[in-house]
């Protein structure tokens, strides 16, 4: 079939693209664009498909990133198995927080999770003895049976990048599943699926862990690249940096993340080596305005985001196309809308 | 013996008593109408029963079983399917989807989100079947936004015949329909019904004098009259309440 053909083609583009990315920029932001890219999928996930805004997603990716440079430092595990250990914090600490916020709607939702993030940014700064506090985790080692990874090197992409592309697929794979069905039938008109017998509260729980599991994947994947876990994994800006991306990709297009997460990270590293200046003001030290205003003119120009709008420009001509999977179609809008 | 019954129902929104001490018997297979004029609580007591409210004071039970603190996914998954009044869809879905959706409520597939959708195709057959019984079956593929509100409503239909459900509560089935819609509306109830209980809600008193065996008539909250058709039609409590109201 034409359409999977295409599809298929896309998805080789996109490998080929990965996998020559730390040869065109430096391998630290070719991981950055990868592993944000994968944080942003898991907000699409549960925003996109299940119609939720969570604000404060930063609580998975950064105790998942301290759990794994824990493990790292402390067990001196190797790095696939500080990943698990990050993967897993995620996760447990998902179960209490969605199962409580998903009891509020909307912009309540938003607020109740950028609730539960905040307290986990000051207990994380306060338990100084396990996170270092401010000066954060210093010095985390990659260690692979045999090899060894060196902070920001091609090395380490390359040993990571099979475990986000699982993630990826994994994201993929939930939203293509009879799963997927469900929480776009529940993002769509709760009530229905509740009469239809579905137990939504536990689905949106469901979906709400599976998005931190990957949050806490790319988490940390991050925090090992790196080398140090900060305090700014978990601080608010990181939660809505990351809603900016999926915004500027196109809420409810998965991939559209991706692109929101690159356009951003390579607007932040352009700028701060450049030495442009506006009204006598260095770009370098302004990197958040300029952001900023990206923003506001995609949002005002392209309400679908970058990547949705592509796909609704290209659609039309698509003729009998076959009806497009649940969450697939490019309207994302109302349920952006919804959730927020 | 009765399906449902509620004892003593009462709800009350800030002072104001909707439903007021309602005690039904909703006997097994039979069409059981709720009418009255606009504002008795018709609504109100079909959504307490559907259990999209909950109850002030009063229990709900059904096969003599306590469900009046049950959610609405729970008394879906004992037999009880309810339609709405507002068509209430998904947008994004196609029709075939919809009732594949509602037919694999039964099961936990909902919860694999490592399985592929082409798992859903297992419904595909009997989700035509059912879409051949309300006249959908050419449709399957479209999505729903672009159906003309008369099959809306069908799939409304649809939705809850997929269910299987032992009882079905349903909300104005025929509202804003034309003449034509209404006629076959009516036929598929009757067919629906057959060996099943239905509890209606209905405006439209020429489909309660075709389809009910029983009828109660609500005023102000509480039970006017109780009887077949024929009976409430002639009680002169029930012409006053009605006097000055339009039947549609």
């Amino acid at each position: 079939m034409r359409v999977q053909l295409r599809h298929r083609l896309g998805y080789l583009t996109a490998l080929l693209v990965a996998l020559a990315l730390p040869q065109v920029i430096y391998p630290g932001l070719a991981l950055d664009i990868v592993v944000w890219g994968l944080f942003a999928v898991s907000l699409d996930l549960l925003l996109g498909f299940g119609g939720l805004l969570s604000f404060g997603h930063a609580a998975f990716w950064g105790s998942a990133g301290y759990a794994a440079g824990l493990a790292a430092k402390h067990l001196g595990v190797p790095f696939p198995v500080a990943v698990l250990a990050g993967v897993t914090v995620a996760v447990l600490l998902a179960l209490p927080i969605g199962y409580l916020s998903i009891r509020r709607q909307a912009i309540y939702f938003a607020m109740v999770t950028l609730a539960f993030a905040q307290m986990l940014f000051y207990v994380t700064n306060e338990w100084r003895g396990l996170t270092g506090g401010e000066n954060g985790l210093q010095a985390i080692p990659r260690t692979f049976p045999g090899l060894t990874l060196p902070s920001g090197s091609a090395a380490f992409y390359y040993a990571a990048l099979p475990l986000a592309l699982l993630g990826y697929w994994l994201a993929w794979r939930a939203v293509h599943s009879p799963f997927g069905h469900v929480l776009v039938a529940i993002r769509d008109n709760e009530a229905r699926a509740q009469a239809l017998g579905y137990p939504t509260r536990r689905y949106k729980v469901l979906g709400f862990v599976l998005s931190a599991a990957l949050a806490g994947l790319a988490g940390s994947l991050f925090a090992l690249g790196h080398g140090f876990a900060a305090l700014e994994l978990l601080h608010w800006t990181t939660s809505g940096l990351v809603v900016m991306m999926v915004i500027l990709g196109g809420v409810g297009t998965l991939w559209g993340s991706v692109i929101g997460a690159a356009v951003v990270l390579l607007l932040r590293d352009w700028l701060s080596t450049s030495t442009l200046t506006l009204a006598g003001v260095s770009l370098k030290d302004a990197w958040g305005v300029v952001t900023g205003v990206i923003f506001v003119l995609i949002v005002l120009s392209f309400r679908r985001g970058v990547w949705g709008t592509l796909l609704q420009l290209r659609l039309p001509r698509g003729g009998s196309r076959p009806a497009p999977r649940a969450g697939q179609t490019t309207a994302g809008g109302p349920s952006a809308a919804d959730g927020g | 013996m009765a399906l449902l019954e509620t004892d003593s129902l009462i709800k009350d929104f800030r002072g104001f008593r909707a439903v007021n001490d309602v005690s039904l018997r909703i006997e097994e297979e039979t069409i059981h109408a709720l009418v009255g004029p606009n504002g008795a609580g018709k609504t109100t007591l079909f959504n307490l029963l559907s259990k999209f409210l909950q109850p002030s004071a009063g229990r709900i039970l059904y096969r003599g079983e306590e469900i009046t603190a049950l959610r609405p996914e729970q008394i879906a998954r004992r037999g009880v399917a309810r339609s709405f009044q507002i068509t209430s869809l998904f947008e994004q879905l196609t029709i075939l989807e919809h009732v594949a959706l509602a037919l694999q409520a039964d099961t936990a597939l909902g919860y694999r989100f490592w399985q592929s959708e082409r798992v859903l195709d297992q419904f595909r057959e009997r989700a035509l079947a059912i879409l051949d019984e309300v006249g959908l079956r050419d449709l399957a593929e479209r999505e729903v936004h672009a159906l003309p509100y008369g099959q809306k409503r069908s799939l409304e239909m649809a939705l809850v015949l997929a269910r299987d459900p032992a009882l079905l509560l349903l909300d104005e089935p025929t509202a804003g329909m034309g003449r034509e819609d209404v006629e076959r509306m009516i036929a598929l109830i009757r067919r629906a019904g057959t060996g099943r209980t239905v509890v209606l809600v209905e405006h439209n008193m020429g489909v309660v004098a075709e389809l009910a065996d029983r009828v109660t008539v609500l005023q102000r909250g509480s039970v006017l009259a109780e009887g077949t058709y024929a009976a409430v039609r002639d009680d002169p409590q029930v012409i006053e309440a009605y006097l000055g109201q339009t039947h549609a």
